[in-house]
């Protein structure tokens, strides 16, 4: 096929679940590619010479390569393709912001058509649990090096399957009785299956990755025991795990959750099956989730999926400045979600019981652009109104827990709270102790997070066969 | 998975756990707790830390069946298996030479002031120990506690034990016989611990008391737990449990605690169902097999 003809070829839109259905399940949105359609996609691509779109990967997947075997049919290639740098390829295919990243680089976007990587990338790492064609076989010999890790999100469980590779003997340390972290209590089942994260999480069992739960580092166990029972390097990787409150007026009244409270509920308690498990989560008749990133939307779907009448997303920028992934927006409104752009809360009131009633809303304006580069809400005096609702979902974002900077010596922090490390080797401050994720950088994406478990790996394997 | 070594009853509906847990033990001190779960489906809920055995690696804890999980917890036997068990959580009671120290517990919360009350005694502290419960029966820990107390004082609502009337009646007699009290503690129910904090607020003497607003992840994580103290938001899991009686809005806490009441009531319903049908066919079990 010749340049002209592929790029005759349209792009391939992921089909989903016709949203009037949808709203009332919580299986997944977004259906995927059937092979036909993954092999036409995978013949849009370019194969250029020097391929843009691999500069938007965080973890560089060797895209040209795995696209072309697709096109071959060549399924088996593909997929070790990916894996060779990828190990979560069937979450990051779902999850990634791809059209801020690879989609956003590659040459076809300037037409706005850009291959639908991240589709084809889900399609691919689906097939592979279907046939199982990529079998993980290690044969390395044990270095005898114990390596722990902090968390079990996907900064540590990639630095997990890094190091078990290279045959050190690798202990994750989880405070939760799961692994998967975000992926498990906070990304919902209708927009990433906990079926697949824990497939994924068995392979890592497979490889002979250890897993300690219900361990809380700083408390159970702290840092600096570790260290003293032998192990060689440690990788810290607990996220960003602090919700962040406005500190309004009424903010703790009955029915205001933070996100993180309302989808771990929903998501690792599993309070939707409720009485059959004993968790329960209130879920009302109206209402409001305050952000506009991607913890907004999941946790607005989520709501909507318990039969209210209205769900709000309250935004105090508008849709243009909203963090979360063009498509969890466009599913929201299709699920028919409302949108109050330009609006923030500034206080709630509640009934006798303290339950929370209405909210104060204030309309705001776009002014000068701040430090981000995002231009500035300011309030529009006057412009207060109020709404009626009886739940409230506050998403407005996470600091990180200091409770293992408080019980280690020698790891600095910077001023937003973040672990200082050596963009490098992910190393902190403290020699042999390593970190990454949420709780290292503010980038907050699930592939960011895994790019930095794979370096720390690296950097960690170096650093405990050179000692 | 942490084991149960020793089980028993202390009081009707409330029960006495020694468990298995060598890293808990290690690192637990008085005032934390820790986040039981008892099987797949269950929730998660908080204990407090009722003792400690550093050397064997075991922790103690004291039940109060109020609801579908705490049952479920009182239903476990020696040798059984805690599903998960995560801790110490929160941070320990301040502990150090005060002078003379009031205790004050109810219900489950005298066990947590034993363990309080002796590292305060190692501390040299007199300790003046109040507890109270509705009838003699359900009055637990009282041995234990006499060996840790200078004085202890003893009420019962009925009069069946010790003196009747309420634990603030005597706390009231301390702060106005005019000795020096230097610090007040409680655990118990929340009217109880509020109703301390108002006999001690005119006598300005320093009021502790642990909170147990509903919690998931224990850990900060979730903000559930949130109580406001001094007009500020805190979450209890980790700033807490304990806090100055004086600044907490327990109007708040009592709200927040009721937020699950109709489901609490469906699960406990059902849970109570169950148990019937369970013995129901138990019996015809038995029965047939006859
Ligand atoms: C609702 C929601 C939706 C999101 N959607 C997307 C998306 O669509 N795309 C995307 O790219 N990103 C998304 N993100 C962001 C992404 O999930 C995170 O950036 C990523 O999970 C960070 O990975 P991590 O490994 O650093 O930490 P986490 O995933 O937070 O995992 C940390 C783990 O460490 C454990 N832990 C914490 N403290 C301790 C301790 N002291 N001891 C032991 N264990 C500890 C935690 O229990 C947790 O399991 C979303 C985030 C949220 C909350
Ligand atoms: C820090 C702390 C320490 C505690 N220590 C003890 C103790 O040592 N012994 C003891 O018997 N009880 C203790 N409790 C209370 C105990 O956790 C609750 O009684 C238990 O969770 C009730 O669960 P249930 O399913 O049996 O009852 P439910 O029917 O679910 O609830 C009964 C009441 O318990 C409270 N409750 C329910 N779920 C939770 C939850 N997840 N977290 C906190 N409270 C909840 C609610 O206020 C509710 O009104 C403590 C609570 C906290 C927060
Ligand atoms: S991992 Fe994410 S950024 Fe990289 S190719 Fe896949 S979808 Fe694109
Ligand atoms: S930039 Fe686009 S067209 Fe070029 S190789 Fe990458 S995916 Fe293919
Ligand atoms: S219980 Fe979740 S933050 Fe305290």
């Amino acid at each position: 096929m010749n340049p002209q003809e592929r790029l005759k070829i349209p792009r391939h839109e992921v089909p989903a679940q016709d949203p009037d259905i949808r709203r009332n399940n919580y299986e997944e949105v977004a259906i995927g590619f059937d092979e036909n359609t993954a092999i036409e996609e995978a013949q849009r691509c370019l194969q250029c010479k020097n391929p843009l779109c691999m500069q938007g990967c965080p973890v560089s997947i060797n895209i040209p390569k795995f696209i072309a075997e697709i096109a071959k049919g060549a399924m088996d290639e593909a997929i070790r393709t990916i894996r060779n740098t990828n190990s979560l390829p069937a979450v990051c295919g779902r999850v990634c912001p791809q059209e801020s990243q690879c989609e956003k680089t590659c040459v076809l976007a300037k037409k706005g058509k850009s291959v639908a990587i991240g589709a084809l990338e889900r399609f691919i790492a689906d097939y592979d649990r279907k046939n199982q064609i990529s079998k993980e076989e290690v044969t390395v010999s044990s270095t005898g090096k114990k390596i722990g890790i902090i968390g079990a999100g996907p900064a540590g469980l990639t630095a997990a399957g890094y190091l078990a590779k290279l045959g050190h003997q690798v202990t994750i340390f989880e405070a939760f009785h799961e692994a998967g972290g975000v992926l498990i209590y906070g990304i919902p089942e209708f927009r990433l299956p906990k079926d697949i994260v824990r497939s994924e999480i068995k392979a890592l069992e497979n490889l002979g990755v250890e897993y300690s739960f219900n361990t809380l580092v700083g408390r159970t166990i702290t840092i600096e025991e570790l260290l003293a029972d032998h192990f060689s390097a440690l990788f810290v990787a607990p996220g960003a795990g602090l919700p962040v409150f406005m500190h309004l007026p009424g903010e703790n009244l009955c029915g205001v959750y933070s996100a993180n409270e309302f989808l771990t509920r929903v998501n690792l308690m599993k309070a939707f099956e409720f009485p059959k498990v004993d968790t329960p989560v209130f879920c009302g008749k109206r209402i409001a989730v305050i952000g506009g990133g991607n913890t907004a939307m999941d946790a607005a779907r989520t709501a909507l999926r318990m039969n209210p009448e209205e769900v709000y997303i309250i935004y105090r920028r508008t849709e243009k400045e909203m963090p979360a992934r063009l498509e969890e927006i466009h599913h929201a409104k299709e699920e028919g979600i409302k949108f109050l752009e330009l609006t923030n809360p500034i206080s709630y009131a509640g009934n006798d019981n303290g339950w929370v009633q209405e909210m104060e809303c204030i309309r705001m304006e776009l002014g000068e652009p701040d430090a981000s580069g995002r231009r500035r809400p300011v309030a529009v005096p006057g412009s207060n109104f109020t709404l009626p609702v009886d739940t409230v979902i506050v998403a407005i974002g996470a600091k990180t827990n200091d409770l293992i900077m408080r019980t280690t010596q020698g790891l600095e922090t910077s001023k937003w709270g973040y672990l200082v490390v050596d963009p490098e080797t992910q190393m902190t401050t403290r020699p042999g102790i390593f970190a990454g994720g949420d709780i290292a950088s503010a980038e907050a994406t699930v592939i960011s997070a895994m790019g930095q478990g794979r370096r720390a790996g690296k950097a960690m394997h170096d650093y405990v066969l050179n000692r | 998975m942490p084991k149960i070594l020793e089980k028993y009853e202390l009081a009707p509906k409330t029960h006495y756990l020694k468990v298995e847990a060598p890293l808990v033990a290690r690192h637990a001190e008085a005032g934390q707790f820790v986040i039981v779960r008892v099987n797949e489906t269950g929730e998660r809920v908080p204990f407090t830390i009722a003792d400690i055995d550093k050397e064997a690696g075991t922790i103690t804890l004291v039940v109060q069946e109020v609801g579908k999980t705490s049952i479920e917890v009182g239903a476990l036997n020696q040798g059984d298996m805690i599903h998960d068990l995560l801790g110490p959580l929160g941070t320990a009671s301040e502990v150090e030479k005060f002078g003379t120290v009031i205790l004050m517990g109810g219900g489950f919360g005298n066990a947590a002031i034993h363990l309080l009350g002796k590292a305060l005694k190692k501390a040299g502290n007199k300790i003046i120990t109040i507890i109270g419960a509705r009838t003699k029966e359900l009055l637990i820990m009282e041995e234990e506690l006499a060996k840790v107390s200078d004085e202890l004082v003893i009420m019962t609502d009925d009069g069946s034990y010790g003196r009747q009337g309420l634990v603030t009646q005597p706390l009231k007699e301390f702060l106005e016989s005019g000795q020096a009290i230097n610090r007040v503690v409680a655990v118990g129910p929340i009217p109880m611990m509020r109703a301390v904090g108002e006999t001690t607020r005119p006598f300005g003497v320093k009021t502790i008391v642990s909170l147990n607003p509903i919690m998931v992840d224990g850990t900060g994580m979730c903000g559930g737990c949130r109580v406001t103290v001094a007009g500020e938001t805190h979450f209890a899991c980790t700033d807490g449990p304990e806090f100055d009686a004086h600044q907490v809005d327990f109007n708040e806490l009592v709200k927040r605690t009721r937020m699950y009441k109709p489901q609490e009531q469906h699960a406990l319903d059902e849970c109570r169902l169950n148990k019937k049908i369970n013995e129901l066919s138990n019996e015809t079990a038995n029965a047939g097999g006859k």
